[in-house]
């Protein structure tokens, strides 16, 4: 490859990657040459600018035909677009939980925060546009690395060694289980390409080596799902979400995650949903009952020990399992309807998910506490936090007019929309749900059945309280009309391009 | 005005509004507020009765628009999924709707007993009632299952915040319950929405009365009609699913209760008679037997514990057991008499159990307790009331004349036709609630009056409104039933049609 090639290649469809890595760049840079002193606070400023420049990169690239880099390593097709919406409009938010966020003294000159985050946010990003198992990867780890360091960023706070600590040696186990099944995929097809790795695993001569086939899935499959926190592979969130600041707790459980779902539908659908199974249905089929005894002890497992929980944080990490659990129910039914109810429940998630944080953030830094305890009386300190607290609640819980419940019963419908249908599946979900009113509907008793010690007025930081707002009002909006969401969905992204090759040389 | 019924159910949204920007402090500007706020949706619903036509058959009042749809082109399928907001009245739903925005003004006149917090009372309170009314003007799964989920939220709060001792354990003993009855709803609508492709209520039992599609066989259309019938009877409640309702009857204010009992029960009754026996007469059919069964146990059950209880608010809780008891039988009997009876109880329950509680709260404001011990004798000094609650009690326990008669009258008259034995043992119920309703009634009227009552004054006339109102509605029905089933004929006309076919 010499010049001439690298400069003839369309490297505006980057135009968005290219802003956060800018952005981080120099916000590094400035990092660097700023005095030690000095408060790193108008870097977030800098990132968020930086995230809005993203984003209206991304704007721009709405309607237009899909393209790629490197033989379809890198795609911008309607998949990518929806995904990275939600991952930009997450990390946006969450960079204002995080400019208001206060580590203690000496920490809170700590710039690398913003980048890193950044960064995370950029391997995200590369996630959702690659086509091609080398660029995943290095999307997959340039999100795993940066979230290791923030999961460790208070670094004289012992929880949140503990968090970085394990959150290190768990994501690098599973990085090597993600390889480990990788290669068999390559060693299956001599291809990394994902189109190409679907286009060999169409012949049917794979199916002499189909338990290698059959291997690979499930290797690859427990690989990648460690980043949206399933079982068997959830051990990790708890502790990683309790040490964690709060802003990357809410990184962690938001735009993790929906990268996560990214990476699995793009590599599973692309790879194997043509793969010829054992007696003639294809390998996508035959393994779903497998997929949904995953999907159903995800949500046991998640809505099951949130009941015990006291710390919030870690009965919003639990909280979290749960609602990976719900997610994959599309994904292990592979319905028609798979792309927007997937995506509308994760864009449903990031307003009622952070909005949560972000008054999470809010009362912990007021009471002093993790403990759930710490919301008792919030009714009575600050009226409108625990109004929206509850919308948040409401929706996670999936109570209708809010997006949580729209997206429960999209997701419903996937269960129940297949021939035969999953009803033990769409069972369990039901049954986890009613489970979750338990822990959810405690937080709510907290705020306003009971009277907490202190009965103080709240001092709101006005990012928060913009976050909180906008979440409570999108929750809202989106669950009384979802119609605009799915029909913005519609409209700009035209998901025939997902299974296409864009072939630009 | 074609607007109309959207506007009626939307109006509890005017009052919310108003309290939202009131401060909480001006007890009495909220107060009025509150009543006001549920008088919008009375005068909307009586305009809304008068411009029904009741000779026509069919929906009236319709509106339709589109909500939501989901494309199923990726799968080269073609088809879409479209909801779709739809709303209007027949017979049924209409009274169902008028008693509602009755009683809510009634309850809102019992509410005046609160304490705390009026503001954020009357705000949960019209917002259950924007549910109930919505549960009631929906033609769509998908809108029915919103409103009825959507009344959930406002009584937890409600219970749990504004009842007695041991009302948080109510409130979520009321949750998830109701939870799973909703979940199971959830999975029958989805279900039935998956095969047909629709979710509106005519075409939907229109496409199951057809029969002819494979994919809606016996199993599936029998397991739905199960699944419906747990996820109704917790809300009617048929036992054993009924110990929620106990301790909500007990634990929450009285005027909440009013609404309880007087409605959101019957969202339960009301759900089985329009998915039950509208979607799936021939399996309702099979069932039949097994629903009197029930329907006896859940009588004589409430019944027999009734007459044990020494709490006057037990008492009518598990009178109100016994009395859905009665709706059961009325629906198992599937012939007009039977079905118009469990009709006419839903209706004549919803009146009784409002007033009787409404006294409850008027009692409990004077004495502090619903013991039946501390009441005795209390006609010397609160004669109005005590006659009041005699008469309320002898409309409870069906006295001819009075609401009650027609419709016990009614469902029995149905079901000894079809099943004689279990209608013979049913009837039975009847001679035990007037053991309890007696009982109950004169150990509070009658008896040595005690020295705390001196000092007691009688209905205000404040407390004189919902009264009177309710007993006159409870009389009007039992001597000129010719007016309501007149509303339902219709309904009941349709219900039987399908049933014979």
């Amino acid at each position: 490859m010499d010049l001439h090639t690298l400069t003839s290649m369309n490297w505006g469809i980057m135009a968005p990657e290219f802003a956060i890595l800018g952005t981080a760049i120099i916000l590094s840079l400035l990092d660097l040459f700023m005095p030690r002193t000095q408060s790193r606070r108008p870097l977030g400023i800098l990132a968020i600018a930086g995230i809005a420049a993203a984003f209206i990169f991304l704007y721009l690239q709405f309607g237009h035909e899909g393209a790629s880099l490197f033989h379809d390593m890198y795609r911008l097709d309607s998949f990518s677009k929806a995904f990275k919406l939600i991952l930009l409009l997450g990390t946006g938010l969450i960079l204002i939980l995080a400019y208001d966020y206060r580590m203690n003294e000496e920490e809170e000159y700590r710039g690398e925060f913003y980048y890193l985050l950044l960064t995370a946010l950029l391997g995200a990003m590369f996630m959702a546009s690659s086509g091609d198992m080398i660029t995943l990867f290095i999307g997959l780890e340039l999100l795993s690395l940066s979230s290791y360091v923030m999961a460790g960023m208070r670094k004289r706070k012992l929880e949140s060694n503990e968090a970085a600590f394990k959150y290190v040696v768990t994501g690098g186990i599973s990085t090597a289980i993600t390889m480990f099944g990788m290669s068999y995929v390559f060693g299956l097809t001599g291809e990394t390409n994902l189109y190409a790795v679907g286009a060999a695993l169409r012949d049917t001569s794979i199916l002499q080596n189909q338990f290698l086939l059959v291997f690979a899935f499930f290797i690859t499959f427990a690989g990648l799902t460690f980043k949206i926190a399933s079982a068997p592979f959830h051990m990790w969130a708890p502790d990683v979400y309790q040490g964690s600041p709060l802003p990357v707790t809410a990184f962690l459980s938001v735009v993790s995650k929906t990268a996560g779902f990214a990476i699995i539908l793009r590599f599973f659908l692309l790879c194997f949903s043509s793969a010829p199974g054992i007696k003639g249905d294809p390998l996508l089929l035959q393994v779903q009952p497998y997929l949904a005894v995953l999907a159903g002890a995800t949500m046991i497992a998640g809505n099951v020990i949130a009941l015990r929980q006291r710390n919030i944080k870690r009965l919003f990490a639990y909280s979290s399992v749960a609602q990976a659990g719900y997610i994959l129910v599309p994904f292990v039914s592979v319905s028609a309807l798979l792309f927007e109810t997937t995506w509308f429940y994760l864009l449903a998630y990031l307003f009622m998910n952070i909005g949560a944080f972000a008054v999470i953030q809010e009362v912990t830094a007021a009471s002093g506490t993790n403990d759930i305890s710490g919301f008792a009386g919030l009714y009575k300190r600050s009226p409108w936090l625990a109004v929206a607290m509850t919308i948040f609640i409401l929706s996670l819980a999936g109570i209708p007019a809010t997006a949580g419940f729209a997206g429960k019963f999209g997701i419903f419908m996937n269960a129940l929309g297949t021939n035969p249908g999953h009803y033990i599946l769409a069972g369990i979900l039901m049954a986890g749900t009613v489970v979750s009113y338990f822990y959810y509907f405690n937080i709510i008793g907290q705020m306003f059945f009971r009277s907490g010690q202190e009965e103080r007025a709240i001092q709101h930081k006005k990012g928060l309280l913009f976050v909180t707002a906008l979440c409570a009002a999108a929750t809202v909006f989106f669950g009384i009309f979802p119609g605009t969401a799915l029909h913005f969905f519609y409209n700009e992204f035209h998901l025939t391009d997902f299974f296409q090759t864009l072939g630009q040389k | 005005m074609s607007h109309l019924l959207s506007i009626l159910l939307f109006s509890p949204l005017a009052g919310i509004a108003a309290l939202s920007v009131m401060p909480s402090k001006n007890e009495k500007a909220l107060k009025l507020a509150g009543l006001l706020g549920t008088l919008l949706p009375l005068l909307l619903s009586i305009i809304a009765a008068v411009t029904f036509d009741r000779s026509a058959s069919g929906i009236q009042l319709a509106e339709q628009g589109n909500w939501l749809s989901y494309k199923m082109d990726q799968a080269g399928a073609g088809s879409s999924f479209a909801i779709d907001y739809e709303v209007g009245v027949n017979g049924l739903s209409l009274v169902l709707l008028l008693l509602t925005a009755v009683i809510s003004v009634l309850a809102a006149l019992g509410s005046w007993t609160i304490k705390k917090d009026w503001k954020s009372y009357f705000i949960f309170f019209l917002i259950l009632e924007l549910g109930m009314l919505g549960v009631f003007a929906s033609q769509n799964l998908f809108l029915f299952f919103i409103f009825f989920e959507l009344t959930l939220i406002p009584m937890f709060f409600l219970i749990g915040r504004w009842g007695f001792a041991d009302r948080e354990k109510a409130a979520y003993s009321f949750l998830i319950y109701n939870g799973i009855g909703s979940a199971i709803l959830l999975i029958v609508f989805v279900a039935l929405f998956m095969r047909t492709g629709t979710l509106n209520y005519g075409e939907l039992a229109k496409i199951l009365g057809g029969h002819t599609d494979p994919a809606l066989g016996g199993t599936f259309r029998i397991s739905l009609l199960i699944a419906l019938f747990v996820a109704f009877g917790i809300k009617l409640p048929i036992v054993p699913l009924h110990t929620w309702m106990l301790r909500v009857h007990v634990q929450a204010p009285p005027s909440v209760v009013m609404i309880h009992s007087g409605i959101l029960l019957k969202i339960g009754a009301y759900g089985l008679f329009t998915f039950g026996i509208g979607f799936f007469p021939s399996e309702f059919k099979r069932m039949a037997v097994w629903i009197a069964v029930l329907g006896v146990i859940n009588l004589l059950y409430g019944a027999f514990l009734a007459i044990v209880q020494t709490d006057l608010k037990k008492v009518l809780a598990y009178s109100s057991v016994s009395h859905m008891g009665i709706v059961l039988i009325g629906f198992s009997a599937l012939n007009e008499a039977g079905v118009k009876g469990a009709v006419f109880q839903l209706i004549s329950h919803g009146l009784i159990s409002a007033l009787l509680f409404f006294l409850i709260g008027v009692l409990y404001e004077r004495t502090g307790s619903s013991d039946l011990k501390d009441y005795s004798g209390l006609a010397g000094a609160m004669p109005v009331t005590a006659g009041i609650l005699l008469a309320g009690g002898l409309a409870s326990l069906g006295l001819p004349g009075m609401s009650g008669f027609i419709s016990e009258f009614l469902a029995f008259l149905g079901l000894f036709k079809v099943m004689p034995v279990i209608a013979a043992v049913g009837a039975l119920g009847i001679v035990l609630t007037a053991v309890y309703i007696l009982r109950a009634v004169l150990s509070v009227t009658f008896g040595p009056p005690k020295d705390a009552h001196s000092g007691f004054y009688d209905l205000t006339l404040r407390e004189r409104v919902p009264a009177f109102v309710l007993l006159a509605l409870v009389l009007f029905i039992g001597i000129y039933p010719g007016m309501l089933s007149e509303s339902l004929r219709t309904v009941l006309d349709t219900i039987l049609l399908g049933l014979r076919g």
